[in-house]
């Protein structure tokens, strides 16, 4: 993991997490911007697992333990797709929602990856 | 003849948000089980048996029948029963406890889903329970 890339993933779930939120209480079924937003992040999520590889060779190291690490970031990645599946079968502002809860839980578990890797010592 | 329990909006905002805690139980206790089964047999193993709850539980909101929302009722109900007694017992009890599992002090680690889950499935469950029998017992008297 890279210091300001773990911000910027958070920082982006947390926003896409909240224009869902947003366009859910709005009542709107997901629209192009909300699957974007997961699209972005999924996106970075992936960028995060070339990170995580090329890191250690490099001398970035996890301080915790790397497979629970891998745990966390392999999980992470099936979420936002399997979350757009579920969500764009039934089209209603409850579908955002779900896109919402998706988003929130990829900010939950990257930033409790970024403990892993810089805090905790295996 | 009942629909799956998540057959509208919030049924399914339920389904998803078990579904990511299942996965995320069940991935935490299996890591748990294989790296350091020894140090808390007791608590890794009620994980477990946790992940496997929640799984189901996610399928049986899913899914339609009156099975299947038998099986929901059932899952649900052990989970919140689950995370109390344990919840309860990490905090009198903590040397049984000395690695934080899902259900341990009411779900702290997991912000507290755990607890808010069933609660909010039961409810859900309640809910749906009671709207099929009203449209049951409109179709009887539309039907006489």
């Amino acid at each position: 993991m890279i210091d300001w890339f773990v911000w910027v993933q958070v920082v982006v779930a947390l926003l896409a997490g909240l224009l869902c939120v947003a366009f859910a209480l709005a009542g709107k079924a997901p629209n192009d911007l909300a699957v974007f937003s997961l699209g972005l992040v999924e996106l970075l999520l992936i960028a995060q697992v070339v990170v995580s590889i090329v890191a250690p060779f490099v001398g970035n190291a996890p301080s915790g333990d790397a497979l629970e690490y891998w745990i966390y970031l392999v999980t992470a990645v099936l979420i936002p797709p399997a979350a757009t599946l579920w969500a764009l079968v039934a089209r209603s502002r409850w579908s955002t929602a779900i896109l919402a809860a998706a988003a929130f839980a990829i900010a939950i578990m990257v930033w409790r990856m970024a403990q892993i890797w810089f805090v905790q010592v295996a | 003849m009942s629909a799956a329990a998540s057959a509208s909006g919030p049924g399914r905002v339920l389904v998803a948000v078990y579904a990511i805690l299942a996965l995320a139980a069940t991935a935490r206790s299996g890591y748990q089980i294989a790296t350091r089964f020894e140090e808390a047999p007791v608590a890794y193993l009620l994980s477990a048996l946790a992940g496997v709850v929640y799984i189901l539980a996610t399928l049986a909101l899913a899914l339609p029948g009156p099975a299947w929302r038998r099986v929901a009722w059932v899952t649900i109900g052990f989970e919140l029963a689950g995370v109390l007694v344990v919840g309860t017992l990490s905090i009198v009890a903590a040397a049984w406890f000395p690695h934080d599992t899902v259900w341990s002090w009411f779900g702290r680690g997991y912000l507290f889903v755990p607890l808010v889950l069933p609660i909010l499935g039961l409810l859900w469950l309640a809910r749906s329970r009671r709207r099929e029998r009203q449209a049951a017992g409109e179709a009887g008297r539309a039907a006489s």
